[in-house]
């Protein structure tokens, strides 16, 4: 069980900057996952941790000690990679004990047991006579991660496992990490570019872009409070919508205005900083709706339908306002067309404003936002504004 | 009686596995590419069959094409070769000379290859370079500095003169490091984190990994050695130690009624030729996918 703590972490290959300066502090026995798009210096990150990057400076220190120029098999981490890196001339159980051996720290009683445990956990008892050929995507990945498991390391660093996996079998495994990490409760850093596997599976999420974090924090905090434009769009399928405003004081409150509607937002920390200046208003899709089907409508504005998408448990509708363009999952449902005009309203708790120039958050509109910590009772993990 | 044939060249044309039109008639492209084939194939083997058909002839001088016909020498011929010609000797020097160069340029070659792809050395890809440089200088045009220190150090005439100047080689060395690219560098980087030092690696995970390409470079270079001549002409002075391909240019100096022995000569070519012919046919599945991956 061991903690893992980065401290300005720089990693540079010639002229590129793949990671600079991250902190970030990580528990015993969490999950963490680590996502951006490609290039934003997450695999580096972790092979940093890993040792099979040297750093260009800062620190990576597991259970307080500092391992820059440690090597990798003194670091006691196993890692699973994205095409699992299993040796194709060894059996599942040599590719499983080959490196247990090499230690040279295990007697062969010990090594049985362990491949015996681990093979119970991970259902491929069956297989384990079976070279990687014979296997099919989602066994070899099984095998990979029982190799990782009887080593019994600090830490697991997982680089997009489940990548090379079909769909179906990838949400299948998606699941069984989850419960493994629940029985062993082995510190894992997992990094993927699908946001779908790191909302899913972390415990805390970590979003990067350009080798630096926009935020960490648990995946519904980070959906529901992101800390920057750049998090706001890239958690969340379809993206967040995106509307440029001028946030205007009227009487005792505040409206976004924006050409084609006016939207009054309730008030909340950030709101009088921002008054008389240019904003980006933030709107999820499930966040709006046709002001039809609502309740109360707070405001409404028009939209021109351009395209439907029918996903079966809503309809997805492509709008035109002005000259921007919205995305709204609506009822499945509703007969709506093409070319239609349709009213729309929003729920007036999940408004997001943001720095125009930085995209940095600078309200929104849940009265619990500033109130809710971002990890129960650890301050600690307050989002990072990087800007 | 004309249908009749097309008949039957159709029946022989399916049992060979023939692609046919969807009407059924004959394609006739790949009869011509298959005719066009079999015709190199012909030319080619053409010399190493008149070698075999003279083989069994008493002289060996062909001047019609009826003197084409095999004789009934070929006992003599070949008993003649490995006992009076110490041809038997010959092939078992060559052997063993063939032997040692491949499996010492292996040896080399395959760590030179680790180091090269798997090292972090300062100005390793002026390495490479400078090794595939050599390549500019085989052998034949070191002969005259060779000589001289071969023979200062004493090693004229024994089995290291004709295998040691051979062992480093630079196309063994740039086969095998596309080969070592082309495996996953996350096998390398898993077996760092297991701490399987570059020894066990390269003999547990690159060497099994890379079978076939050794298999192939091994026939390519064991053809290689088997057909060196000159050198060994040169620094090999007593008959017992001498080669094959030397040896085979002793019995040209075998004369019969003033001409020379064909007959005995083509007998030693076709004993000569027998070992690397057996390899290639052997193993000529590594032999073509070494060459792929060269064409990578």
């Amino acid at each position: 069980m061991t903690s893992v703590t980065l401290s300005d972490l720089h990693k540079e290959f010639g002229d590129v900057v793949a990671v600079r300066g991250i902190d970030l502090e990580i528990e015993d026995g969490e999950f963490v996952v680590v996502v951006g798009p490609s290039g934003c210096g997450k695999s580096t990150t972790l092979r940093s941790i890993a040792g099979l990057e040297t750093v260009t400076s800062g620190e990576i220190r597991m259970d307080g000690r500092n391992v820059v120029g440690v090597e990798p098999k003194d670091r006691n981490v196993a890692m699973v990679f994205q095409n699992y890196a299993l040796y194709p001339h060894m059996t599942a159980r040599r590719n499983i004990t080959f490196g247990m051996k090499s230690g040279g720290s295990f007697d062969d009683d010990e090594i049985d047991r362990r491949v015996e445990e681990a093979a119970d956990i991970l259902d491929i008892a069956d297989l384990l006579d079976r070279k990687p050929a014979a296997l099919s995507g989602g066994e070899r990945q099984r095998v990979a991660l029982g190799r990782a498991i009887v080593r019994d390391p600090d830490v697991f660093l997982m680089d997009e496992p489940l990548s090379n996996l079909d769909a179906k079998l990838r949400i299948q495994m998606r699941a069984e990490l989850a419960k493994l990490h629940d029985e062993l409760r082995t510190t894992t850093i997992y990094v993927t570019h699908d946001q779908t596997e790191a909302m899913t599976l972390g415990e805390r999420v970590v979003v990067m872009n350009d080798g630096e974090i926009q935020q960490v924090a648990p995946p519904q905090r980070l959906y529901d409070y992101p800390a920057n434009r750049f998090v706001a769009e890239f958690i969340g399928d379809p993206a967040m919508n995106m509307f440029p405003v001028t946030v205007e004081r009227v009487g005792d409150g505040y409206e976004a205005v924006h050409p084609e509607f006016r939207l009054p937002l309730p008030a909340g920390e950030g709101l009088q900083e921002a008054a008389g200046s240019a904003a980006v208003l933030g709107v999820r899709p499930e966040d709006l709706l046709l002001a039809s089907e609502a309740d109360a409508a707070p405001g409404t504005f028009e939209a021109t339908v351009q395209v439907t998408e029918p996903l079966g448990d809503s309809l997805l509708l492509e709008c035109a306002v002005g000259d921007g363009a919205l995305k709204v999952h609506v009822s499945p449902r509703a007969e709506i067309s093409r070319g239609d005009r349709v009213e729309l309203t929003y729920d007036p708790d999940r408004l997001h404003l943001f720095d125009a120039e930085t995209g940095r958050a600078i309200y929104h509109s849940d009265p619990d936002a500033t109130a809710a910590p971002t990890v129960p009772g650890d301050d600690r993990a307050d989002p990072i504004d990087q800007d | 009686m004309l249908g009749t044939i097309v008949e039957y060249s159709k029946r022989w044309y399916r049992a060979v596995g023939g692609t046919e039109t969807a009407a059924g008639g004959i394609d006739w492209e790949t009869v011509g590419v298959h005719a066009l084939l079999a015709l190199s194939v012909f030319l080619l083997v053409l010399p190493v069959l008149i070698a075999a058909v003279v083989s069994t002839k008493e002289t060996g001088i062909v001047t019609t094409p009826a003197d084409l016909v095999p004789g009934s020498y070929a006992y003599e011929n070949y008993r003649r070769a490995l006992v009076d010609f110490n041809f038997d000797q010959f092939l078992l020097n060559s052997f063993v000379m063939s032997i040692v160069i491949v499996v010492g340029k292996l040896l080399l070659s395959l760590l030179a290859a680790l180091a090269i792809v798997y090292y972090r050395i300062p100005y390793k890809d002026f390495v490479f370079l400078f090794i595939l440089f050599t390549l500019m200088l085989p052998v034949p045009v070191r002969f005259v500095p060779l000589y001289e220190l071969v023979v200062n150090i004493g090693w004229s005439n024994t089995l290291a003169a004709i295998t040691i100047p051979y062992l480093a080689s630079a196309t063994t060395v740039f086969i095998l490091r596309q080969h070592f690219l082309s495996i996953s560098p996350s096998m390398v980087e898993t077996a760092k984190l297991d701490g399987v030092g570059p020894i066990k690696f390269l003999v547990y995970v690159l060497i099994p990994m890379s079978k076939g390409v050794l298999v192939g470079v091994s026939v390519i270079m064991f053809v290689y050695a088997w057909n060196q001549y000159l050198w060994p002409l040169v620094i090999i002075d007593s008959e017992s130690r001498q080669v094959v391909q030397v040896g085979l240019s002793l019995l040209e100096g075998e004369a019969m009624a003033g001409d020379v022995a064909w007959a005995m000569v083509m007998s030693g070519a076709i004993l000569t030729l027998i070992p690397p012919l057996a390899l290639l046919v052997l193993f000529r599945k590594p032999l073509l996918q070494t060459f792929t991956i060269q064409q990578k």
